[in-house]
């Protein structure tokens, strides 16, 4: 047991979690006191003690399922079909077993993609549980076409298996199916929310179908060999640039908070300045009363001047991604703070401030900028020089001492001419300028990047590809 | 811990569901382990999700008393652990110098008015030096500064607290404790360390139907059925604030009241308001339920 769970803990680790030593302990210590055939709550007491972020529960179960879904039967009995009985060595066997399971619930193998697709249909329409977990096991024996020892990953038999099942297809079935059900008597309401019910019913199947091909993967490769491969970066650790969909919606979650600690940070220092700079005119006035000695200094109230925010976002293509979350970045910004204007380019340069503004619907912003913005002045390629300039030229009077600026981009500038001097002036005028960029460092400076030369310029540059570099920048700034 | 508050696993769901509390597998289990091992918990999610209420409906399960610190921005010692009344060491000052103001020595003062008579308790020395079965709740516990966080460490890790006129004082029994968290910022890993973590979020379907069906009378399982399908529709939208548990139920009790059984387009639309907070998001669901069908 002791073995065990320091394995898992250690493949935890590898995966990225934090786990200190005290929550190995408090681990031990916790499943002493849970039922060990309880499997569910075995995993729960896991998790409690080892998982202090929710972001990271996906990571979490992942590694548990990897782990404890062969290590010994005893693990095994929370899994409906009792398949903890097999011998991980012998998949052939396992296989065959597998089968005279199925034989009981009516011919496993034996079926034809059709009354698989049936059955799974009318197990769908039920919601019958059992039975969309003993079709998602067949589904797989029959369309994954999984051969032991082949080195591809899950995703691929997750593909297989699920475009000969067509469940967008059966999709439409089922709601045709339900409608006939109560023969038009359906409101769009409800009708609606069947067809909601039904989608999640799905879900649950490919859930399921995920699940068993793990299974049996784990089985045909050994635990270590898979919890390598399913290994799946943290949120935090996600970059930028290739992050997928779902990624993009953790975090996009995890910006608010940071943008309000930014806010936070701008903000304090501000407020532990007690003293304004000397007051000259009363300095002089109160000297008089020492003969013309100026004793006794006198300084202005400190102005409680709002922290502005000025951010200038390269939104062109090859940092498209990126401008993704900037955009959203900008968006919970302007939410922050009392003053941000927003600047976006590609070889023109935009203001769109107002765009965010009016706008209560961050899609619906994201969406007026991509397509009412006008940032292209010649081909549409990065051309940060002509940007700098014309920024200058219309809004460089609007830097001033209160500004903070930020520039977001990988400064690839098509070998056009740099216009550092922008920077230069800015730098001048305005309070702090900071650059983050979504390159890895190892990339600055190769090809037509010219971050150096910017950076001269600037109070910082910051590689900045996942949350966690960005939560880094925040800290920083003191 | 020599006796246990409540029997095994199945007992923290069964005494939870009694007072009208629905709790997941998740729940059950750390609320369980929480009192085996003698840990506090640290609750986070989502706002109106039932953290309170757990540690509440636990308190009230379990037939402990409830000692809640709410926490906010600025709370302090004074206000968290403990505070010298002294107005009450000045009159006891003052008491004694028209007596034998001679015969008083200041050594014997300072011991006389550094005593537990002069201390008034605040939530956490209370919870510590009680009795009685209690269990503590510091609610919000992500609205106080992180220096003021440190101050609960000691507490947390070794239920005591340490007062430098009196020295330690130790918890005659370890109390329960709950934390809770909107998330709202990260807490300290020292912090977390400490607790057990539990996140609860948003509950499934089939488990809000349940809350629903407990929570408010009269309602028929057919509309409490709607009810939780709709929601959970609307909680797919992108909304500034998705619908919360309490939120559901304040629009079933609304629904019951108008004697609504069959939910349909308009009367969601016009009840909108009681699930959703933010016009804008008020506009947007209502646009989705009427587009789609």
């Amino acid at each position: 047991m002791l073995d065990l769970l320091s394995g898992f803990v250690g493949e935890l680790r590898n995966a990225g979690l934090p786990v200190s030593l005290t929550e190995n302990l408090d681990a031990m210590e916790a499943v002493k006191h849970i039922p060990i055939e309880d499997r569910d709550a075995f995993k729960y007491a896991l998790a409690a003690t080892l998982v202090k972020n929710e972001q990271h529960w996906r990571a979490f179960e992942t590694v548990f399922e990897v782990y404890f879904s062969l290590r010994g039967p005893e693990y095994n009995v929370g899994d409906p079909d009792g398949n903890g009985e097999f011998d991980p060595e012998s998949l052939e066997e396992w296989m065959s077993q597998q089968m005279q399971g199925m034989g009981g619930r009516g011919g496993g193998q034996d079926m034809s993609p059709e009354e698989i697709a049936e059955m799974l249909f009318r197990a769908l329409l039920n919601a019958d549980e059992a039975m969309m977990a003993a079709m998602a096991r067949a589904a797989v024996t029959q369309f994954a076409g999984m051969e032991p020892g082949r080195p591809v990953g899950g995703t691929y038999y997750l593909y297989r298996t699920l475009r000969n099942l067509d469940l967008d297809g059966m999709l439409e079935r089922l709601v045709d199916e339900s409608a006939q059900r109560y023969e038009g008597e359906l409101t769009p309401l409800a009708e609606r929310l069947e067809r909601e019910e039904f989608e999640n019913r799905i879900e649950q199947l490919k859930r399921e179908i995920e699940a068993e091909i793990r299974r049996r993967l784990v089985a045909d490769r050994g635990v270590e060999a898979m919890a390598k491969t399913l290994r799946k970066p943290l949120p935090e650790d996600v970059d930028f640039m290739h992050a997928s969909r779902e990624e993009m919606a953790n975090i996009r979650k995890a910006i608010q908070p940071l943008t309000r600690k930014l806010a936070a940070r701008l903000a304090r220092k501000r407020k532990h300045k007690r003293r304004g700079p000397l007051d000259f005119r009363a300095t002089v006035r109160r000297s008089l009363s020492y003969g013309g000695v100026p004793a006794e200094p006198r300084f202005r109230h400190p102005r409680p001047n709002k922290p502005e925010l000025i951010v200038v976002a390269d939104i062109s293509g090859s940092v498209a991604a990126f401008a993704r979350f900037t955009l959203h970045l900008v968006y919970a910004l302007q939410n922050q703070f009392s003053k941000v204007r927003s600047f976006v380019f590609i070889d023109g340069i935009d203001e769109v401030t107002h765009m965010f503004q009016n706008e209560e619907d961050i899609t619906n912003a994201v969406h007026r900028v991509n397509t009412e913005a006008d940032v292209v002045w010649v081909d549409g390629h990065s051309d940060y020089g002509h940007a700098f300039g014309v920024f200058w030229e219309s809004f460089g009077k609007d830097v001033n001492a209160k500004s903070t600026m930020m520039f977001l981009g990988d400064a690839r500038n098509n070998y056009h001419s740099t216009n550092a001097w922008v920077l230069k002036e800015c730098q001048k005028r305005a309070r702090s300028v900071f650059w983050l960029n979504p390159e890895p460092r190892s990339y600055w400076d190769t090809g037509d990047s010219v971050i150096t030369e910017y950076s001269t310029y600037t109070d910082g540059v910051f590689e900045c590809r996942n949350l966690r570099q960005l939560e880094g920048f925040v800290d920083n700034l003191a | 811990m020599s006796e246990t508050m409540f029997g095994d696993l199945s007992g923290v769901r069964e005494g939870l569901a009694k007072v009208e509390y629905l709790a997941d597998d998740g729940i059950a289990s750390v609320v369980y382990l929480a009192e085996r091992l003698g840990k506090p918990v640290l609750i986070e999610g989502p706002a109106g999700t039932g953290k309170t209420e757990l540690a509440k409906s636990v308190a009230a399960m379990s037939g402990a008393r409830l000692i809640r610190l709410q926490c906010y921005e600025g709370l302090d010692e004074a206000k968290a652990l403990y505070e010298w009344n002294y107005k009450k060491q000045l009159l006891r000052i003052q008491a004694d110098r028209g007596v034998d103001a001679e015969h008083e020595d200041w050594v014997d003062l300072q011991d006389d008015i550094f005593q537990d008579e002069f201390l008034l308790t605040r939530p956490l020395l209370e919870a510590i030096s009680a009795e009685d079965k209690v269990v503590l709740l510091i609610d919000e516990v992500d609205r106080v500064e992180i220096e003021t966080e440190a101050l609960l460490l000691e507490i947390l890790s070794d239920y005591q607290v340490s007062i430098p006129e009196l020295g330690t004082i130790m918890a005659s029994q370890i109390p329960l404790v709950f934390l809770t968290s909107n998330n709202t910022r990260e807490l300290s890993e020292a912090l977390k360390r400490r607790c057990l973590f539990l996140h609860i979020d948003y509950p499934d379907l089939e488990r809000e139907k349940q809350i629903v069906l407990t929570k408010v009378e009269g309602i028929s399982e057919n509309l409490a059925e709607q009810i939780a399908r709709v929601v959970r529709s609307v909680r797919q939208l992108e909304l500034k604030k998705a619908p919360s548990v309490s939120e559901t139920l304040d629009w079933a009790r609304t629904l019951v009241l108008l004697g609504i059984e069959n939910i349909d387009v308009e009367q969601a639309k016009q009840t909108l308001h009681i699930l959703l907070k933010y016009q804008s998001d008020i506009e947007k669901a209502a646009k989705e339920l009427t587009v789609e069908a």
